[in-house]
């Protein structure tokens, strides 16, 4: 038993937080999620730079990581500055599934942080649920075409192509679709990002992968080890702003730290924390466990950060008092990301009931 | 990060568990699995067996005769110990008072005692509470006064666990009135059969009968049974405590009552169906089996720096909050389980000549009260409220 990282991942956990110390403060974070492309570029091409994104992926891939506890290491440090660069959706997620299709290329300018891609896998009816799949895949010449709808695609805006799940005679299949194929509405999102509508209509898409439920299966589970623990890595700036907040805000002549009632609040919200990263840390070694473990814990790990994320901000806001609740002041926009993840890649109830059925498969 | 036991570890696993399934007896298992109460001879029948083996000072140090475990060998220990539903090893003696007098103790008192305790020669019981100090500890009141070469004793202790049973208590006693509260209490040892002693049973709300009253009216207690010096009591106290908690959290025992609610929600219908496919049961099963598997996660993260040879802080506290919640609703789901079938009072269905109605199935007829009984789990050893207490003052130092 050792609960230490390896020299490796704290030396890249101590260099992304030095950059992200030295040149990433969080007002400018907070207009560009308000704005298009939703991120700043310059930031998601400096950290590729650091090797952040080739940390995420496997040596055969080109990287130097993509092991669970690689990809919590990087998220972690991501959370705690409250980074909202595409990492999880335009290479995490998509990388795996354009390696498995022998798509090299497009890896390498991933890892090398040129080129960005998205998956497109969930559709207005589907709640969480990948392989409620209406869109469909018809055979057209030498490919496909593909119609449907796909909803909340994030960071899709400027990639250079599209993996869209569809229905086909086979089942789910993942299709790679070009930009200028699809027609994009693009928003922002509460938490400072952006996210697309996609529709297509008769779009010309090359098969990727054949079984794309066991692909969506597996990014699902990269995609929950790396929220889980951006997500553990917010509630670790949420505990310290919230402890500084304590022991500095005066009222009645006193710290309000004092006050038993907020004390046991705090107590409540720190011991949850460290279950939080338990939970993190269970997801990130069974990542590549055999089923249905795998599923178990990483829908049990998802269900905890949703159920523990909601009490770390709400709580969090509580004690702030009304400075909580204003723009200006740091915590809500850490909060507003921390109830967001639960609504990415499947919320708690969502995986309490993947959890319940993993079990019985047990 | 390896999450698993070294190879080492797992192999004293094995020998623990296998040496469980030769020596453990099947009715001491059998009653301790149904929650039954245990005689004070169950009890000593099966800390005998643990001496004859050497397992029974497993805590403590190879020169005081223990087995010289770490934390991880002793967690792995508990952990197949409540797996297999052994009796819990009573701790006054061994775990709270044997350490105090290893490190607090004379000579005399270390060679007295520490053996008496394991042969199962002396039973101890624990006189910290009193009705006016329970988590407040330090505003007990029972006053020892020096007189000669004794100690007069005179006060009164409660929640005294199993003191019915007991040969001797350890007491905090008050000697000075001077000062903090703190700083005017004392450690003493105390015969049970001393005159001006008695006991009076506390019944529970169960209708069990585990914790008794102790009154003290001028007990002589001799001079040479003060534990280290006079009126540093309150050191001693703090330093036992701190070994209350190896494995406070309880997870091989959360284990092992979570796989008996499964079966039984299982075998248990609803609507024709498995209680365990009923959505709202299953959904109240999985949320408690997650914040276990946390748990047992947290447990074993705080155990490697204990292995490392960090001193727990807060993180005791945690676990203590942790474990006696999920503990608690384990007990809880379980009665629900049971559905109309938990009302009946017939605790005394398992044992031996019973000719009433069987009501609940096997093993769970007294599942009510032992969900009564656990509402004690977040009182006692400090209130969770004290150990939130706790935990934010260390944490933000306010």
């Amino acid at each position: 038993m050792d609960f230490t990282h390896t020299d490796t991942r704290r030396m890249l956990a101590d260099t992304i937080e030095r950059y992200l110390r030295d040149k990433y403060p969080l007002a400018p974070r907070v207009e560009a999620g308000n704005a298009a492309p939703g991120f700043q570029p310059a930031h998601y091409e400096g950290l590729a730079e650091l090797g952040v994104i080739a940390a995420l992926f496997p040596e055969d891939q080109g990287g130097f990581g993509g092991e669970g506890f690689d990809i919590a290491v990087v998220f972690e440090e991501l959370g705690k500055r409250l980074v909202n660069e595409p990492a999880l959706d335009n290479a995490l997620v998509p990388g795996p599934i354009l390696a498995a299709a022998g798509k090299m290329d497009a890896v390498e300018e991933i890892i090398a942080g040129s080129a960005r891609y998205a998956l497109a896998a969930e559709e207005p009816q589907a709640f969480y649920d990948l392989t409620e799949v209406e869109t469909k895949a018809v055979k057209s010449g030498d490919g496909y075409a593909l119609s449907g709808t796909k909803s909340v695609v994030k960071y899709a805006s400027g990639c250079a192509g599209f993996i869209v799940s569809a229905r086909t005679d086979a089942g789910i299949s993942l299709f790679l679709v070009a930009p200028d194929a699809i027609e994009l509405r693009e928003y922002n999102t509460v938490d400072g990002g952006q996210a697309c509508e996609i529709t297509l209509d008769g779009a010309p898409g090359e098969m990727l992968v054949e079984d794309g439920a066991s692909a969506l299966d597996a990014a699902s589970g990269r995609a929950i080890v790396a929220l889980s623990a951006e997500a553990l890595g917010i509630m670790a700036t949420i505990r310290e702003m919230t402890i500084d907040y304590l022991r500095q805000r005066k009222q009645f002549g006193v710290p309000i730290g004092k006050f038993q009632a907020l004390q046991h609040r705090m107590a409540e919200m720190l011991l949850e924390i460290e279950q939080a990263r338990s939970a993190v840390i269970n997801a990130a070694a069974a990542l590549e466990k055999p089923q249905p473990e795998r599923d178990r814990v990483l829908a049990a790990t998802k269900y905890s950060i949703g159920r523990i994320g909601r009490l770390v901000a709400e709580e969090s806001i509580q004690m702030h008092g009304g400075i909580g609740m204003t723009w200006e002041f740091d915590l809500g926009h850490f909060a507003k990301r921390l109830i967001l993840i639960d609504h990415e890649w499947g919320d708690q109830d969502f995986h309490l009931a993947r959890f319940i059925n993993a079990s019985r498969a047990a | 990060m390896d999450l698993n036991f070294t190879p080492e570890e797992q192999d004293f696993r094995t020998e623990v568990r296998n040496w469980l399934a030769d020596n453990l007896p099947e009715d001491l298992a059998t009653k301790t699995r149904n929650d039954a109460p245990l005689t004070k001879d169950d009890m000593v029948r099966w800390q005998v067996i643990l001496n004859d083996k050497g397992w029974l000072t497993y805590g403590w140090p190879t020169e005081f005769g223990g087995a010289g475990w770490g934390p991880v060998k002793q967690f792995i220990f508990e952990d197949e110990m409540a797996r297999a539903c052994a009796p819990r090893i009573l701790p006054f003696g061994l775990k709270m008072l044997a350490p105090v007098l290893m490190k607090f103790g004379s000579k005399e008192q270390q060679d007295h005692y520490l053996p008496r305790m394991c042969d199962g020669t002396d039973w101890w019981c624990q006189g910290y509470s009193e009705p006016g100090a329970g988590s407040d500890l330090a505003s007990l009141k029972t006053a020892a006064v020096r007189s000669g070469d004794h100690y007069v004793v005179n006060g009164q202790k409660t929640w005294t666990t199993l003191g019915q049973y007991a040969d001797w208590i350890f007491c905090l006693v008050r000697t000075s009135k001077e000062g903090k509260p703190q700083e005017g209490i004392s450690f003493l040892l105390i015969d049970m059969k001393s005159p001006g002693i008695e006991v009076r049973p506390i019944r529970t709300i169960d209708g069990g009968h585990e914790v008794n009253e102790v009154f003290f009216t001028d007990v002589k207690v001799p001079a040479e049974n003060l534990v280290g010096e006079e009126n540093k009591g309150w050191t001693y106290a703090k330093y036992l405590l701190t070994h209350e908690r190896t494995n406070i959290a309880g997870v091989g025992k959360s284990n092992q009552e979570l796989d008996r609610l499964k079966a039984l929600a299982r075998s248990q219908k609803r609507g024709g169906k498995p209680l365990s496919e009923d959505p709202l049961f299953a959904a109240r099963m999985a949320r408690v089996e997650i914040d276990l598997m946390n748990m047992e996660i947290t447990n074993l993260r705080v155990l490697a720096e204990a292995e490392a040879g960090g001193v727990p802080g807060p993180e005791s506290s945690m676990l203590k909050i942790l474990g006696t919640e999920i503990e608690q609703e384990l007990t809880d789901l379980t009665r629900r389980a049971l559905g109309r079938s938990a009302t009946a009072l017939t605790p005394e269905v398992d044992e031996p000549g019973y000719n009433g109605p069987h009501v609940a199935p096997e093993g769970f007829n007294n599942a009510t009260g032992v969900y009564f009984n656990h509402r004690k789990t977040t009182i006692y050893g400090g209130s969770n409220e004290i150990q939130k207490n706790i935990i934010t003052k260390m944490i933000t130092g306010l």
